[in-house]
C-alpha cells in the first residue's frame, strides 16, 4: 500500500469515493449556516444531532436511509453516550419538518460516512475541496469518513450528557460527578430521576462541555446488533418512500425523454395520449415530454402513447461501435499510471513466458427497486422537493438552476430511498420534477418514471476493456501489468455536478487495480479514457466493480501459470504488504475449507479486493447439476476495524455480494440504434431467493481504522465466481455477463 | 364499481381496465403496496385477493375477484401479524421497498403450506425480487413465522 500511496499523494484528482453504496445526506433546507441549525417548535436542540422535548429524545440523522442501516448506527453513536434506552430511540431523517432547517448540518461537519477514505486519501491536499465542490458543500466539513462521524457524534452525545448533568447538579445543589445518567434521565445517588426533557432548557444555556467519548470497553450499544428503528415501518407498509408522497391536490406525471441519451426531440404528437382517461396535459419539455394525469397509470400510459420523433444519439449507435471507441482509447494519451513498481515493461519483454489476456466488461444499470421519482411544488419564489436522493445539496442546486431559482429558494425533503446504489447521487429526477412543477405553479406534482424509462435512462457503470500481461517464474509473480480503458465517471460527473471540466489522472478509473496490497516486484497499472458521451455514473463500488474483476481473474490466471494454488499464491503476495489483508484471506480459506478436498462436481474460486477502507476476501462454490450450474455457497471475510453493528454489517456484506453476483451472471446493458435495449426486469434481472447461494460471513477486527460496509463486498464476488467456474469447467471467462458462456440454473 | 380492501368497501368510478395497483396507491392512498415493474416481473405489488397472492399491477379493477388484503390490512405497527413480527425479529428489511410484496407472497405461501421446506419457500418466493439481497433473512423469517403460526 505504501508505494501506491506515495503515487496518489501527487495526483490531482481523487476519483470516485465511497459514496455509491454508503453515503447519503439527510433532509435539507438550504439557508445560511448558523451555529445550531435545529430550532424545533417545541423542545430544545442541544446540538445539531439532538432534539429533546416532552416526549423524549429525537436523534437527527444527517444521512438518508437507503437500506444500509446508516440511521441505526448513527443513532447508536449518540444513544451510547447519552445512556438512552434503545427502545425509546427515535430517529428523524434530518429535520423532518420545515421548522427544522439544517443547512449548516453538513457544513458544520455532520456525520459524513463516506465509507472508506484511506489515510493517504485524507492527506491529499486539496482533494477534499474537489469532492466538496462535486457533491455539494456538505462534504467539505466531514471529509474524514466514518471515523470523523464516529468521533463527532460520540463527542456530541457525550457533551450533551455532561451538559444535562451540569444542569441537574445546579438545580440540586450538587456536583455533576455525584450524578449519573441512565434510561434518558439524570439519576442522583439516592435514585431520584430527572428526565432529560426537564433539563434540556437549562442544559442548552450552558457552553457545551468538552468531554471524551467513552472507551469502547464500556459500550452497551455500539458493537452490538441492534433492532433497526426503521424495521417496523418497513414490515408494515408504513414507511414513506419518494413514490408514497401524497399531497393535497397532487397530480401525477410521467416523463418520456429521448431513448438516445442526450439526444434531441424533433417533433411530437400528443393526440393519442390526450385521448386516454385521466390524462390532463402533455408538457413539451424541449428534450422530451411529460404527461400529467390524475394517477400514475394514466401518466405512464400517456407517456407511452405520445408519438415522438427523436434525433440521433450523440455516441456510436451500437454496442460494437461503442466498444470500438473504448478500444481506440488505448491508442490515445495515457490518463494515469498510478502504480509503477519496478520495471514491468522490461521484465515482460525479457520473460520466457508472458501470460496475456483481454477482458471486456459491459455497461450496467443500477436498477434500484424503487424507480426514479420526485415530487415538486413550485410557487413563483420557491420550490419544495420531496426527493429520494443521496445528495440534497446537489439536488437543490440542480433543480434551482433548471427553473430559474436560487438554491436558497429550494427545500429538499428526503424520504426513505427504495435503493440507491449510487443512482440517487444524480439529480436528474429532481430536475425533471422541478421542470414539470414549474409548468403548474401552486400544484404539487409527483413525477414517477416507468421501469422502462428508469432502466433506459440511467447513469451506467461504464463498459471496460482491460489488457493484461503477466510473468511468473519459480512459482512466483514477477510482473503484472494492467491497462484499463473506458469512459471516465469522474470527468463526466465533474461536468454534470459542478459544471467544471475535471482533468488529470482519474483514480476512480483504476481503483481496485492499482491500490491492492499485493507485493509484485514489477507492478504497473495504467488508465486510458475513452471519449464517449454515454451517461456513466457511480455504480455500487464504482471502479472497483470492474477493476476488482480483472485484477483478481488475472491473478488467478497467473497462479495457474505458476502452477500454484490460487489462494496460496495470493497469500504469498499479500503477506509482505498487509497483515490485515492476509488475515482476511486466511480466514476465508479456513471458513470455506479450502485446504480440504472438494466435493465431486464442484468448483471453487477465491478473490480479494480492498475497497472503501475494507479488505474483503470471498470464496464462491459452484456445482454441476446435470450439465447446468448452480451457485451453491459463498463465504465472506472482511475487516472494517470495528463492526459497529454486526447484524447490519453482515446484511451489507451479503447484499453487496448478491448485487455483484447478479451483475456477473446476467447484467448487461446493450445499445442498438443508439437506444438501450434492456427495458425491464425480464431483460435485466438479478438473483432471486432460489438461485442465491447460502452465504456465511465472518467479521474480523484487526484493522486499526474504520472501513465501509455498503460496497466492499461487491468487487470480489464477481471474480470469485468466474474463478470458480474455471475451476469447475476449465473455461476462463474474460467477458461478462457469465450467462453468455455458462448455463446457469436460474 | 365496488371494491373491498382490508374489510372496507369503496364505491369507485374508475376505468374498468385500471390496474388494482394504481387504484390502491393513487386513489385509495394505500401506498404500502409498491410499484416495481408493471409487468409481473418483480412481485413488489403483491396483494391477496380472496386469500390468493396476486400481482396487483396485472389485475384490472373489473377483474378483482374477491376482497383484497394489502400489507396495511395484514397487521399494523401496533399489532403486527405473525409474519410481520417475524420480519422485525429477523431484521429482514434493508431499503425495504420490496418487503410488502415479499410478506404478502409469504402470507399466501403459509396459508397453503403451513410448514414449507427451504425448497418450497424458494419456489414460492421466486417471483419476488429484492435488489438489496435480503433473501436469507426472508427465508429465516418465513420459517420462524410458520412455526409461530402452527403453535398459535
Ligand atoms: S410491479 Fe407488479 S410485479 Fe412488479
Ligand atoms: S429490501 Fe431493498 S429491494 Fe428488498
Amino acid at each position: 500500500m505504501s508505494r501506491a500511496g506515495k503515487i496518489t499523494r501527487r495526483t490531482l484528482l481523487v476519483g470516485s469515493i465511497a459514496i455509491a453504496g454508503g453515503v447519503a445526506f439527510g433532509v435539507w433546507k438550504v439557508r445560511q449556516p448558523v451555529a445550531n441549525p435545529l430550532s424545533p417548535p417545541d423542545g430544545v436542540a442541544l446540538n445539531p444531532f439532538l432534539i429533546i422535548n416532552g416526549d423524549g429524545v429525537t436523534l437527527v440523522s444527517g444521512r438518508a436511509e437507503m437500506g444500509q442501516g446508516a440511521q441505526t448506527t448513527l443513532a447508536a453513536m449518540l444513544a451510547e453516550e447519552l445512556d438512552l434506552d434503545w427502545d425509546s430511540v427515535r430517529v428523524i431523517h434530518g429535520p423532518a419538518a420545515d421548522a427544522y432547517y439544517n443547512a449548516a448540518l453538513l457544513e458544520a461537519g455532520l456525520p459524513l460516512a463516506e465509507y472508506g477514505m484511506r489515510d493517504w486519501q485524507h492527506s491529499v491536499a486539496g482533494a477534499m475541496g474537489q469532492l466538496g465542490k462535486l457533491f455539494g458543500l456538505q462534504i467539505t466539513g466531514g471529509s474524514t469518513a466514518t471515523r470523523d462521524g464516529y468521533a463527532r457524534l460520540r463527542h456530541a452525545g457525550a457533551s450533551a450528557r455532561e451538559a444535562l448533568k451540569a444542569a441537574a447538579a445546579e438545580r440540586l445543589g450538587t456536583t455533576p460527578s455525584a450524578l449519573r445518567t441512565e434510561g434518558g434521565a439524570v439519576v442522583t445517588a439516592d435514585g431520584r430521576r430527572i428526565p432529560y426533557g426537564d433539563l434540556a432548557e437549562a442544559a442548552a444555556q450552558r457552553t457545551p462541555p468538552q468531554v471524551e467519548p467513552r472507551d469502547p470497553s464500556q459500550w452497551k450499544l455500539l458493537g452490538r446488533s441492534l433492532p433497526r428503528p426503521d424495521m417496523q415501518a418497513k414490515a408494515t407498509g408504513t414507511a414513506i418512500y419518494g413514490v408514497d408522497i401524497r399531497l393535497p391536490g397532487m397530480k401525477f406525471a410521467s416523463p418520456r425523454m429521448s431513448p438516445r441519451l442526450g439526444g434531441t426531440m424533433v417533433s411530437f404528437d400528443p393526440a393519442a395520449a390526450m385521448a386516454l382517461p385521466g390524462v390532463e396535459q402533455v408538457l413539451d419539455l424541449g428534450d422530451g415530454v411529460a404527461v400529467v394525469a390524475t394517477n400514475s397509470w394514466a401518466a405512464m400510459r400517456g407517456a407511452e402513447a405520445v408519438e415522438i420523433e427523436w434525433g440521433p444519439a450523440p455516441y456510436p449507435p451500437t454496442t460494437e461501435a461503442i466498444f470500438e471507441r473504448i478500444e481506440a482509447a488505448f491508442d490515445g494519451r495515457r490518463n494515469s499510471r498510478m502504480r509503477n513498481d519496478g520495471n514491468a515493461a522490461r521484465t515482460l519483454d525479457n520473460a520466457a513466458q508472458v501470460i496475456e489476456a483481454e477482458y471486456r466488461l459491459p455497461f450496467l444499470a443500477h436498477s434500484t427497486m424503487e424507480p426514479m421519482n420526485a415530487t415538486a411544488l413550485y410557487t413563483d419564489d420557491a420550490l419544495e422537493l420531496w426527493s429520494p436522493n443521496q445528495t440534497p445539496m446537489v439536488q437543490a442546486r440542480a433543480a434551482a438552476s433548471a427553473v430559474g431559482l436560487r438554491a436558497e429558494q429550494v427545500t429538499v425533503h428526503t424520504p426513505f430511498l427504495g435503493g440507491g446504489f449510487g443512482r440517487r447521487l444524480e439529480a436528474d429526477f429532481s430536475v425533471l420534477a422541478a421542470r414539470v412543477a414549474r409548468e403548474m405553479p401552486g400544484t404539487p406534482v409527483q413525477v414517477v418514471w416507468s421501469r422502462e424509462e428508469d432502466m433506459t435512462h440511467d447513469f451506467y457503470r461504464p463498459g471496460i476493456i482491460a489488457r493484461m500481461r503477466g510473468a511468473v517464474a519459480n512459482g512466483q509473480a514477477q510482473a503484472f501489468e494492467a491497462r484499463i480503458a473506458g469512459p471516465s465517471v469522474m470527468h463526466q460527473a465533474g461536468r454534470r455536478m459542478m459544471g467544471l471540466p475535471l482533468a488529470g489522472p482519474d483514480k476512480g478509473h483504476v481503483e481496485g487495480a492499482f491500490d491492492q496490497p499485493y507485493r509484485i516486484p514489477n507492478y504497473r497499472v495504467e488508465g486510458y479514457l475513452a471519449d464517449l458521451d454515454i451517461p456513466v455514473g457511480f455504480w455500487r463500488s464504482v471502479g472497483n466493480s470492474h477493476n476488482g474483476f480483472v485484477h483478481e481473474c488475472f491473478i488467478d490466471e497467473m497462479a495457474l501459470a505458476a502452477g500454484r494454488d490460487p489462494l496460496e499464491f495470493r497469500l504469498d503476495l499479500i503477506r509482505p504488504e498487509s497483515a490485515v489483508a492476509y488475515r482476511v484471506l486466511e480466514a476465508v480459506g479456513e471458513m470455506s475449507g479450502w485446504g480440504a478436498p472438494k466435493e465431486p462436481g464442484t468448483g471453487r474460486g477465491v478473490a480479494f479486493t480492498w475497497s472503501f477502507g475494507t479488505p474483503v476476501a470471498e470464496v464462491v462454490e459452484v456445482r454441476d447439476e446435470n450439465g447446468r450450474i448452480r451457485i451453491t455457497r459463498a463465504w465472506i471475510a472482511c475487516d472494517m476495524g470495528r463492526a459497529l453493528d454486526p447484524s447490519i454489517v453482515q446484511a451489507q456484506m451479503e447484499s453487496g455480494l448478491i448485487y455483484g453476483l447478479s451483475a456477473a451472471v446476467m447484467g448487461e446493458i446493450t445499445f442498438a440504434d443508439g437506444e438501450v435495449q434492456e427495458r425491464n426486469f425480464p431483460d435485466y434481472d438479478a438473483l432471486r431467493m432460489h438461485n442465491t447461494p447460502v452465504i456465511e460471513t465472518r467479521i474480523l477486527e484487526n484493522q486499526p481504522r474504520l472501513g465501509g460496509a455498503g460496497e466492499p463486498s461487491t468487487p470480489p464476488s464477481m471474480p470469485a465466481l468466474a474463478n470458480a467456474l474455471y475451476d469447475l469447467t476449465g473455461t476462463r471467462a474474460r467477458e461478462l455477463p457469465l450467462n453468455r458462456h455458462f448455463d446457469f440454473i436460474l | 364499481m365496488d371494491l373491498t380492501v382490508n374489510d372496507q368497501t369503496h364505491t369507485l368510478d374508475l376505468p374498468a381496465d385500471m390496474p388494482l395497483l394504481w387504484v390502491l396507491r393513487d386513489v385509495l392512498n394505500l401506498t404500502g403496496t409498491k410499484f416495481g415493474c408493471g409487468v409481473a416481473a418483480c412481485g413488489a405489488c403483491t396483494v391477496l385477493i380472496d386469500g390468493e397472492a396476486a400481482r396487483a399491477c396485472q389485475v384490472a379493477l373489473a377483474d378483482v375477484w374477491g376482497p383484497v388484503t394489502t400489507i396495511e390490512g395484514l397487521g399494523t405497527p401496533e399489532a403486527p401479524a405473525a409474519l410481520q413480527a417475524a420480519w422485525i425479529r429477523h431484521q429482514v428489511a434493508q431499503c425495504g421497498y420490496c418487503q410488502a410484496g415479499q410478506i404478502m407472497q409469504a402470507a399466501a405461501l403459509l396459508a397453503e403450506n403451513p410448514a414449507p421446506s427451504d425448497a418450497e419457500i424458494d419456489e414460492g418466493m421466486a417471483g419476488n425480487l429484492c435488489r438489496c439481497g435480503t433473501y436469507s433473512r426472508i427465508r429465516a423469517a418465513i420459517h420462524d413465522a410458520a412455526s409461530q403460526m402452527r403453535e398459535a
